[in-house]
């Protein structure tokens, strides 16, 4: 058997007194994408920010090529960071450079490459998700929403890196742009032979790029499949989140006058 | 539950806290500024806005300051007949206290309060987990280039506003109190040691250091949104003040024991 690219291991974190995430197990084999969908607020970004090391999970072990990277520091730190790119929910562009310097960061700072020649392939990528070279010397406050998530999207994937996280990477897109979108981190997977996993509550662009799904509830991952089975998975929490429907096993706890 | 002792330990216990807290931060920002690489455009960029920005503000301040002492020390000293002191006591006040001390105030209100809005604001908005992720250290990128601007750039903004001081007491000593215009300079002079200016030098360089410490603690801490920056502004300004005065004494002890 391979050793998974990313493993989570009963993965728990709370804040306060709220369990956020209560054991969380997931596997992302090499150059498989995983998409986990879940209700608001329910700790997929807060599952993310566990695996990157910005914040420290309470417990559980997480895996990448079989190494445990809870409490890494320091360069051993830096260095499996540079396996992952992130897209953050917030675009979380630096507002002080401009769009390309956002775009081609990871490539001047953390792999010190030439300006020159990161500025290039920092435009190219910019034109992978359908900006023109002069939107690269706009600063981000300069650019609409769904534009930012664009350049943000870039910046992820500027590195080519081994693994990539993409937290609601379609939300706030027309759904041509979006589809766009689809199909680029679709390449990603294909072309770069990348591990994906992404965050979306968006369904069709979910069917579109999974490999496998994955359902977060209650701190937990209450069901786990291949994408062909999520439409008879038989579970209830699920069937109720694929159609959208407010009636079924998950309450939103809103008060109704 | 309402324990006077209880009260008294647990402000203890939480200074003992923050204290630690602001020494490891301490620790690892100065790791990260004596340790290469350095991002010399950074550091020129924040040595740029820390002292020609802060030029007008603090040339003011030398200069009213200067003109101000050479009147109160006329007045004290003509009460037993020692007018001839004024321009020593003038200068002698700008470089050791007033010069470093009042120039490190105004500095603190300007750029540790920029340093901990725009640090904080990064916190809030994730750009300092962007950063991580990116394989960036945010002490090396963010913190060192701060620090290390800071603590170069004060010596020389308090050497201009010494300069800038000791002529605002020239200016109201010969226009206002009839000194003569070479004397007045020559007793600014021939008393003046080099201990006197390279101490003022060296309290602007710590004082600089801690400006910039206290504008990247607090923002670099700061949580929430515009409310959490907002309050980490105002303790990065309150906090830089009060640590400027408290280590001003220290190293006035220091140099007039030794
Ligand atoms: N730094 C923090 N301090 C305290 N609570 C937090 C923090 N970060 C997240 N939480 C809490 O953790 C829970 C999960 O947050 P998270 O951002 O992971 O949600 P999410 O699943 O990504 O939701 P959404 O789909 O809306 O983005 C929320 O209830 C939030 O209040
Ligand atoms: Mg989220």
């Amino acid at each position: 058997m391979t050793t998974p690219k990313l493993k989570l291991h009963g993965v728990a974190k709370h804040f306060g007194h709220k369990k956020v995430l209560d054991g969380i197990d997931l596997e992302i084999g090499r150059g498989e994408s995983v998409v986990v969908i879940g209700g608001s607020g329910t700790g997929k970004s807060v599952m993310l920010k566990c695996v990157l090391g910005l914040i420290h999970p309470d417990r559980g072990k997480i895996l990448v090529d079989g190494e445990n990277v809870v409490g890494l520091r320091g360069s051993a730190k830096e260095e499996y960071l540079a396996k992952f790119g992130m897209l953050f929910q917030g675009s979380a562009l630096f507002d002080s450079l401009r769009v390309w310097e956002n775009v081609a960061f990871g490539l001047i700072q953390g792999r010190g490459m030439k300006r020159k020649a990161a500025r290039e392939i920092a435009l190219e990528k910019l034109g992978r998700v359908g900006l023109k070279a002069d939107v690269g010397e706009l600063y981000p406050s300069e650019l609409s929403g769904g534009m930012q998530k664009r350049v943000a999207l870039a910046r992820a994937i500027a590195t080519e890196p081994e693994i990539i996280f993409f937290d609601e990477p379609t939300t706030g897109l027309d759904p041509i742009m979006a589809d766009v979108i689809n199909d680029l981190i679709v390449e990603c997977v294909k072309e770069l032979g990348a591990s994906t996993l992404t965050i979306t509550h968006d369904m069709a662009s979910a069917r579109k790029i999974a490999d496998r799904l994955a359902m977060i509830y209650k701190g937990h991952i209450i069901w786990c499949g291949h994408k062909d089975q999520i439409d008879n998975s038989g579970n209830p929490y699920v069937d109720q989140f694929i159609h959208g429907r407010a009636e079924g096993p998950i309450t939103m706890d809103v008060l109704k006058p | 539950m309402n324990n006077p002792l209880a009260l008294v330990g647990r402000a203890t216990l939480s200074f003992l806290g923050l204290a630690g807290r602001l020494t490891l931060f301490a620790g690892m920002s100065l790791q990260h500024v004596v340790r290469p690489p350095f991002y010399f455009g950074l550091i020129g960029r924040q040595m740029l806005s820390i002292g020609y920005f802060s030029l007008p503000v603090v040339g003011m301040t030398a200069l009213f300051t200067g003109m101000v002492l050479a009147l109160q020390i006329y007045i004290g000293s003509s009460r037993f007949n020692a007018e001839s002191a004024v321009a020593t006591i003038v200068v002698i006040g700008i470089t050791r206290e007033l010069g470093p001390v009042l120039s490190g105030l105004m500095v603190a209100g300007r750029v540790s309060a920029a340093m901990a809005a725009e640090l904080g604001t990064m916190r809030v908005t994730e750009q300092i987990d962007a950063l991580t992720t990116l394989s960036t250290n945010p002490f090396k990128y963010l913190m060192a280039p701060r620090l290390i601007a800071a603590t170069l750039t004060m010596p020389i903004l308090v050497f201009i506003a010494d300069i800038i001081g000791v002529m605002g007491g020239y200016l109201v000593g010969t226009a206002k109190l009839g000194f003569n215009y070479g004397s007045y300079l020559k007793s600014t002079v021939d008393y003046l040691e080099p201990m006197d200016v390279i101490s003022g030098l060296v309290k602007a360089a710590v004082f600089g250091f801690l400006l910039a410490l206290m504008g990247c603690y607090h923002g670099y801490h700061s949580k929430g949104g515009a409310q959490g920056v907002g309050a980490a502004t105002t303790n990065a300004v309150v906090s830089a003040s009060v640590l400027i005065l408290a280590a001003n004494y220290l190293i006035t002890e220091l140099f007039f024991t030794s």
